[in-house]
């Protein structure tokens, strides 16, 4: 249920992403979504890719500072109001969200939301109560 | 200019009254020193040095080094030698790690202190008539404190503001006409562009003349400052271990300090040999406090380098004169005054369960000095939460300003922006032009 998501450290210099993604290119490692939060100084690159243990070393070893961090991936109908049901039984539950990004899945009409709470086994019981399907890592790393 | 002298009979005294003065001292010092204090009593007896040994001056050569490191490991009192009653004085400065550089100081100390520093005031052509304004901070370094009561021991009246607050700082210039003004050389330039700022002409200003150290500047400083000023800038020489400001004082002549040398004997060595080296040869500055009571150090090694010369010197003065220091054996920088060890820093990481990999930049804008901390985000360290590496920061910037008591701009970077490098690593960006 929970998904290893990719944070790397970003100075706010150019160049800095494309050795990133120069890394994960050579090491043939897909990018499944990915948001950047940005500071004054520097950034933090999160991402989604299919094989994370895999690209984590691979970064790791261009002594890029690199962790995983376990996030929950939601699925929700591509329709008005899809997101807004979900958030409400997390809002409901008192359960308050560090950060989200979202995409859409073209294969199954659904919407794919990554989520970061800070109690990740009160969230995926509530939101399962909800009736909001939380999507399995290795269908997220496949899509 | 008339010459002005506090104690001409000693600061013009002929060169032997001098030598004797110095041998009677060091006599007395050095029987002192292995009575009183444990750390040489051992070191005398492991280099097979009786106190007898030591008949004059010349046998100085003969005694041990001291160096900062003894008085870390001493920290905070184990060199005084002296109980603690008659200790009236403790001051302090930075340390290489996270503990400061303690001293101590009897009656006599603060006098002797006192009276190397009425010396370097009189120098400057101070006298009982003037009020002295000291904008060096007051606390536990010697700066404030030292000024302070060499201005009430020649006699002078004392404006204790300490530093900051510059808008102020004119207002007392304007409005209280001290006749002589004590900070560093960056502060003084910092009051005389602000002063050129607010369109006020330092021509009306009574104050005539300043003693700036506490950190390195040179003559092309010395020209802005008199420029921007109005008035004439001396420099003053001095370091908490062996005292504070005023071991040695620029006169008239301005061309290099005289040094109170009947209280701290000056030798200039070899810092690799240990070798004693002659006039005119730049080697690292020690001083022995021949004449202090409370922390009497043997050969203490200042890291300061430069030369001395017993040359004529048109004041009339006869005490030896040593150049401006020209740089230092170590890594020691200055930045707006205090002292900074780039092992603080790495003390201060360690502390934090952080890499020591980090770089200073330091710079000099608008003559106030400024440094830059950049410290390696690490995997380890690193958090998937803005928030979290905010408080890292202010966390490292907090733990910072205690160490170093000065406030300094942390910057977290990629290991790739600090590199590696064979050998020892850079770890000092300089860019101010001095």
């Amino acid at each position: 249920m929970l998904i290893n998501q990719l944070s790397i450290f970003i100075e706010n210099k150019p160049g800095r992403l494309s050795e990133i993604t120069e890394t994960l290119c050579k090491h043939k490692i897909d990018i499944r979504a990915l948001s950047i939060a940005d500071t004054t100084d520097y950034g933090i690159l999160r991402l989604i890719v299919n094989k994370p243990e895999e690209a984590l070393k691979a970064l790791k070893e261009e002594k890029i500072t690199v962790s995983l961090t376990h996030v929950i991936a939601i699925a929700i109908p591509d329709v008005t109001g899809g997101l807004n049901k979900a958030v409400k039984v997390l809002s409901s539950k008192g359960i308050a969200i560090e950060y989200m990004y979202a995409f859409l899945n073209p294969k199954s009409q659904t919407a794919c939301v990554i989520l970061r709470v800070e109690d990740n086994e009160k969230a995926i019981a509530s939101l399962q109560d909800g009736g909001i399907q939380i999507m399995k890592s290795d269908q997220v790393y496949t899509i | 200019m008339e010459n002005n002298y506090y104690q001409p009979e000693i600061e013009c005294a002929d060169r032997e009254t001098i030598r004797k003065i110095q041998s009677e001292r060091l006599v007395s010092m050095v029987k002192r020193c292995y009575e009183n204090v444990p750390f040489y009593t051992r070191k005398f007896d492991e280099m097979g040095i009786k106190p007898d040994d030591i008949k004059s001056i010349d046998d100085l050569s003969k005694l041990p080094f001291t160096y900062k490191t003894d008085l870390r490991d001493n920290y905070p009192f184990g060199l005084f030698a002296v109980p603690k009653e008659d200790i009236v004085r403790i001051h302090a400065s930075s340390g290489t790690t996270g503990k400061q550089t303690v001293v101590g100081y009897t009656r006599h100390d603060i006098e002797i202190w006192s009276d190397s520093v009425a010396r370097a005031i009189a120098a400057a052509g101070g006298t009982k008539k003037d009020l002295v304004h000291i904008a060096y901070g007051y606390g536990l370094f010697t700066g404030g404190l030292g000024i302070h009561y060499g201005a009430e021991r020649l006699g002078a009246a004392t404006l204790p503001v300490s530093s900051g607050n510059t808008v102020r700082q004119i207002q007392i210039l304007q409005d209280y006409e001290p006749d002589i003004i004590c900070c560093t050389p960056s502060y003084a330039a910092y009051i005389g562009e602000t002063c050129r700022d607010m369109g006020i002409d330092t021509k009306e200003l009574p104050v005539r003349a300043g003693i700036f150290g506490a950190e390195a500047w040179s003559e092309g400083m010395r020209e802005n400052i008199e420029k921007l000023l109005n008035i004439k800038a001396y420099d003053i020489y001095g370091l908490s271990e062996i005292a504070g400001p005023g071991v040695s004082y620029e006169c008239s002549e301005q061309n290099g300090m005289h040094v109170c040398e009947d209280y701290f004997y000056p030798e200039i060595i070899d810092p690799d040999t240990g070798k004693v080296l002659p006039d005119g040869q730049q080697g690292e500055l020690v001083f022995t406090c021949i004449a202090k009571e409370a922390l009497p150090l043997v050969r203490y090694r200042t890291k300061d380098i430069c030369s001395i010369s017993h040359e004529k010197c048109s004041c009339g003065r006869t005490l030896v004169k040593m150049m401006k220091p020209q740089g230092r054996t170590d890594d020691m920088l200055v930045i707006r005054g205090v002292n900074v060890f780039p092992s603080q820093i790495e003390y201060v990481l360690t502390k934090l369960g952080m890499e020591p990999n980090y770089l200073l930049v330091v710079d000099r804008v608008n003559n106030h000095d400024t440094l830059e901390v950049q410290v390696e985000m690490t995997s380890n360290t690193f958090s998937d939460s803005v928030k979290d590496i905010c408080k890292l920061e202010s966390k490292l910037a907090a733990a910072l300003k205690t160490t170093l008591n000065i406030g300094a701009k942390v910057v977290l970077v990629e290991p790739k922006t600090l590199g590696r490098s064979e050998g020892k690593a850079k770890r000092v960006v300089d860019n101010r032009k001095i």
